[in-house]
């Protein structure tokens, strides 16, 4: 199965973890803190985001830490910053034909 | 640069793209430039592309057969399929890629269209409601070949974050 960043935006808990892993990395127990879900549904998402490639496991002595693969996260806006700029194209040229047309109606 | 409002909104949960801009002109004028297909050709294809369109019939049921055409020459075909067209404020479509002979290619998911018109002090609004079944097929649509060198400002990133929050 493909696994993309697009997939791992999709789930409201997965956003929430990247924002928390965003500010510091941390332990799976210290992200499950922060939910009302069990302990494997946070371990479940973790495995996806790190499928995705969105989030890195470090070890430190006994613990694993995760924290935010920033680079990914910047694809993200990257790809749409890429369809705004189609569109800021597109529509600067309706502004030029539009223009055209007021000016030849006159 | 014009003071005239450019918006874009990506709202990742519903996989909706939302698209404003305000245009200097009167509403029966835009409202040609997105329904009559010598004047969509004029702008729609974002340049280095063309936009070629090789049938269109404006009315409910009816289908806009185009294509993006790049500088090489390679084309892109689309369909639009009008679903509801109420003048001069609002119409729908679904779109689709196909291959130059109108096939539907499935493997690119369609999305639908919903763009509503209306004037203020000879000001018209089109507000652009653009729904994608997966927002990977929105990346699959700028693969296609839209895409421009792009800097990534950290600004940026801090309000990507900061939606992210919410």
């Amino acid at each position: 199965m493909r696994r993309d960043i697009f997939q791992a935006i999709a789930d409201p808990t997965r956003r929430a973890i990247i924002a928390l892993i965003a500010l510091q990395a941390m332990t799976p127990n210290a992200i499950a803190d922060n939910f009302n879900t069990t302990r494997q549904a946070v371990s479940k998402h973790l495995r996806i985001l790190t499928e995705c490639e969105l989030v890195k496991q470090e070890q430190q002595g006994r613990e694993i830490y995760y924290s935010l693969q920033i680079e990914k996260m910047k694809e993200i806006d990257k790809w749409l910053s890429q369809y705004r700029k189609m569109w800021e194209t597109r529509f600067n040229q309706l502004d030029n034909v539009l223009s055209t047309i007021k000016k030849k109606k006159k | 640069m014009n003071n005239l409002l450019f918006d874009f909104t990506v709202d990742k949960t519903a996989k909706q793209v939302y698209v404003t801009k305000e245009f200097n002109a009167e509403l029966p004028l835009v409202w040609d430039a997105f329904t009559k297909q010598e004047l969509l050709d004029q702008w729609w294809a974002p340049k280095p592309w063309a936009s070629k369109t090789k049938s269109m019939s404006f009315k409910e049921g009816g289908r806009r057969f185009y294509a993006m055409v790049s500088p090489e020459g390679q084309e892109h075909w689309s369909i639009q399929d009008f679903t509801s067209i109420n003048p001069t404020t609002n119409f729908k479509f679904v779109d689709a890629f196909t291959d130059k002979d109108e096939v539907i290619n499935s493997a690119f998911p369609s999305s639908e269209w919903d763009l509503n018109f209306s004037e203020q002090n000879n000001t018209t609004t089109v507000k652009i409601i653009i729904k994608h079944k997966t927002l990977a097929a929105l990346e699959q649509i700028m693969q296609m070949g839209f895409k421009e060198g792009f800097t990534m400002t950290l600004n940026e990133l801090e309000i990507l974050l900061q939606q992210l929050k919410k």
